[in-house]
Order: C-alpha cells, then sequence, then structure tokens
C-alpha cells in the first residue's frame, strides 16, 4: 500500500504569504504536495518545542518550520529562536531512536517564491523515504 | 541556584515503562528558572514520555504538575491533589525534591527526571557555570569574592598551581584560572598583600565528606 505522509508545516506569516494568494488553490497547482498542512504563526518564534512534539503525538509522519532568513527576521530573532527549538526537538527525537530528519527548519524569504514550494516538495520526499513515523506504534 | 539538566529522554523512558499512569511533577524553584524543570519543561517531558512509550506500541497517560517548591514539606502536601491518579512520579525538580517526595510520601514511586548539576549562575543566556561547592566553610573574604573550592579545578587554597598558563586553567583550557582571577581582583582592590597571610590548616569536616549535613536553627524550631 502506498504511503501518503502527514506533514505539518509551521509557517510565519511573511513566508507563508503563497498560502493566501488565491485562497491557496495556486499553491497546489505550482506543485505543493497535498500531504502538507500549513498552519500559520504570526511569527515562527512563537513557535514552542511542545507544539512540535504534539505534531508528531497527533499522528504527524515529519514536521517543518519556515522562518524568515537568519538575518532579516521581520521579528528580529524569531526565526533564530524557531531553529532553536526545532534543533531541540531534532535532538529530542534522536535520543527516542527516530530520525532526527523528520523535522525541518528552512529560512525563506518573504512573499511569493518558488522555493516556498520547493521546501515542501523536499520535505515530502524525505519523509516518503523515511516511511511512517515510528511513534504510529500499535498500543498494547 | 541550583542548576539541573533533563536527563535523556530514553533513560526516563525506561524508568517508567512499567507503569500505565505517570506525573510529571515540576518546581517552580531554581529547575524553573535554569529552564531544567518548570512548567515548560514538564509540558515537554510528558509530551516526550508519551511519544517514547508510544514508539515502543504502549500508551501512557501523563499528568502534568508544578509546585511552588519540592524542598518544603507544605509544598509536598500538594501532592495530594493527584492521589490515585498516578502510578509514579517523575520529578524535574533538583535531587532535593525527589527526596523529599520519598522522604514523605512512603509508598510513592519517585524518579529523577533532572540530573542535578551544580549550584551555579548565568553570566549569559543559556549557560550556566558552578559558582559554589557548599562546602560550609566560605572563604570568599579572603579571596575577592571568587571561589577557589568550586571553582579552581584542584579546588586548591594557595594557587594558581604550576598548570595556570595565560589566566586559564591547565585542567579546563576553556575557562579562567580562578587563582589567576583572585590575584589580579585583589590587585585591582589594593588587597593583593592579603594573600602573603599564612593561612591555617583548613577545615575540610564541613564539606561533606561526613555524610548528610544538617543546618539548626533554634530560633526557628518550634
Amino acid at each position: 500500500m502506498s504511503f501518503s505522509p502527514d506533514i505539518q508545516a509551521y509557517c510565519c506569516h511573511y513566508t507563508s504569504q503563497q498560502s493566501c494568494s488565491q485562497n491557496g488553490g495556486g499553491l497546489i497547482e505550482d506543485g505543493f504536495p497535498a500531504t502538507v498542512t500549513i498552519n500559520r504563526l504570526p511569527c515562527s518564534g512563537k513557535l514552542q518545542v511542545s507544539t512540535l512534539l504534539a505534531a508528531f503525538e497527533n499522528g504527524a509522519d515529519g514536521v517543518y518550520v519556515v522562518g524568515c532568513p537568519k538575518d532579516t527576521c521581520h521579528n528580529l530573532m524569531g526565526s533564530q529562536r524557531a531553529a532553536k527549538k526545532v534543533l531541540a526537538v531534532k535532538r529530542a527525537l534522536e535520543e527516542l531512536g527516530v530520525e532526527p530528519a523528520r523535522i525541518e527548519m528552512f529560512h525563506l524569504a518573504r512573499g511569493l517564491h518558488p522555493e516556498f514550494i520547493a521546501t515542501a516538495q523536499t520535505m515530502d520526499t524525505t519523509i516518503r523515504n523515511l516511511g511512517p513515523s515510528p511513534f504510529k506504534g500499535e498500543s498494547k | 541556584m541550583i542548576i539541573a539538566k533533563r536527563k535523556p529522554v530514553a533513560e526516563i523512558v525506561d524508568m517508567v515503562k512499567d507503569f500505565n499512569r505517570v506525573l510529571v511533577l515540576g518546581c517552580r524553584g531554581c529547575v524553573s528558572v535554569c529552564s531544567a524543570g518548570g512548567e515548560r519543561e514538564v509540558e515537554i517531558l510528558a509530551s516526550l514520555l508519551r511519544l517514547g512509550c508510544q514508539k515502543v506500541g504502549k500508551k501512557l497517560t501523563t499528568i502534568t504538575g508544578t509546585l511552588v517548591r519540592q524542598c518544603d514539606k507544605e509544598y509536598i502536601d500538594g501532592l495530594d491533589e493527584w492521589d490515585g491518579q498516578y502510578d509514579a512520579i517523575v520529578s524535574m525538580a533538583c535531587g532535593v525534591g525527589v527526596n523529599f517526595i520519598a522522604n514523605i510520601r512512603s509508598m510513592a514511586r519517585v524518579y529523577p527526571g533532572v540530573n542535578t548539576t551544580c549550584m551555579g549562575g548565568s553570566m549569559e543566556q543559556g549557560k550556566w557555570t558552578e559558582q559554589c561547592a557548599g562546602c560550609g566553610n566560605c572563604v570568599l573574604h579572603l579571596t575577592g569574592g571568587l571561589c577557589p573550592v568550586a571553582r579552581c579545578a584542584k579546588s586548591l587554597m594557595n594557587g594558581p598551581c604550576g598548570g595556570s598558563v595565560g589566566g586559564r586553567c591547565e585542567i579546563h583550557a576553556d575557562i579562567p584560572c580562578i587563582w589567576q582571577s583572585i590575584h589580579d581582583r585583589l590587585s585591582r582592590l589594593g588587597r593583593k598583600e592579603e594573600l602573603s597571610a599564612i593561612a591555617p590548616i583548613r577545615d575540610w569536616s564541613t564539606a561533606g565528606h561526613g555524610g548528610p549535613r544538617t543546618s539548626w536553627r533554634d530560633d526557628l524550631t518550634i
């Protein structure tokens, strides 16, 4: 049976502007994977580690965060803070014996750019290759 | 404050793997300030424990709570709130908190969620360094406020040793030689000659080598 991953993307207001254009319809036409769900945030620095972990608890096979470029974050250091939180989750996944590549941080320019779609495609490919989340084990 | 750091998640998962309901218990004292065991860290650990159990196909129910402190009996009594709702406690307080729960709750299964590191402070965000060893016989009045017991790798009382190079410690090159710092500081303060005084042999009996230490204040006892 083919595997269709559940990927949760947390994007700041500025990098996810593309999702607003044409009510997001244009995204799919341009190749944005249907496996990715966008969660918009005022700023990626708003993210908490517990939010990222909750995504895995709720069945995500992969999670990624998109924030502003490191040096030009709209909120100065928001995307740098987000990157640290992603790193903390990567380390925790590693401690639990789960592939750290299941979570990634991306820094993208604001506005409408093909990189936003390419990033989603990259995550889709990565997670398809990794397979279903090991956290989806059947409860005993 | 007391500095602590969360234990590796796999180690904690292994502690609680035989339980179905775990109370992850934070402390609003020192471990909250050093971001090891406050409310936020409790939420994160609870999530990680659930994920760790999910991975091996086990469903773990977690309850989360945070006490004002875990080093006073009256606050440990706050555990009453969760009586009957958990099989084990993972305390994210320092080792004092774990001990206090074990002291007071004779039947509670309590496990440490953090490694208690030292008594220290934070000179920069996210980094804590030991400042006091709690040796029970303070000499800071003689050393310009800088502690050779805690901050000299050899706890020398008459440093610097021959390994001090360029103001750095020979054991840990990334930290300053505290004796060099003591000499520099007392020189700046015009007190360097004090270091020439012959100090009596230090009494280490207060430093914890003779079993647990007790501090009595009979003016406070009831």
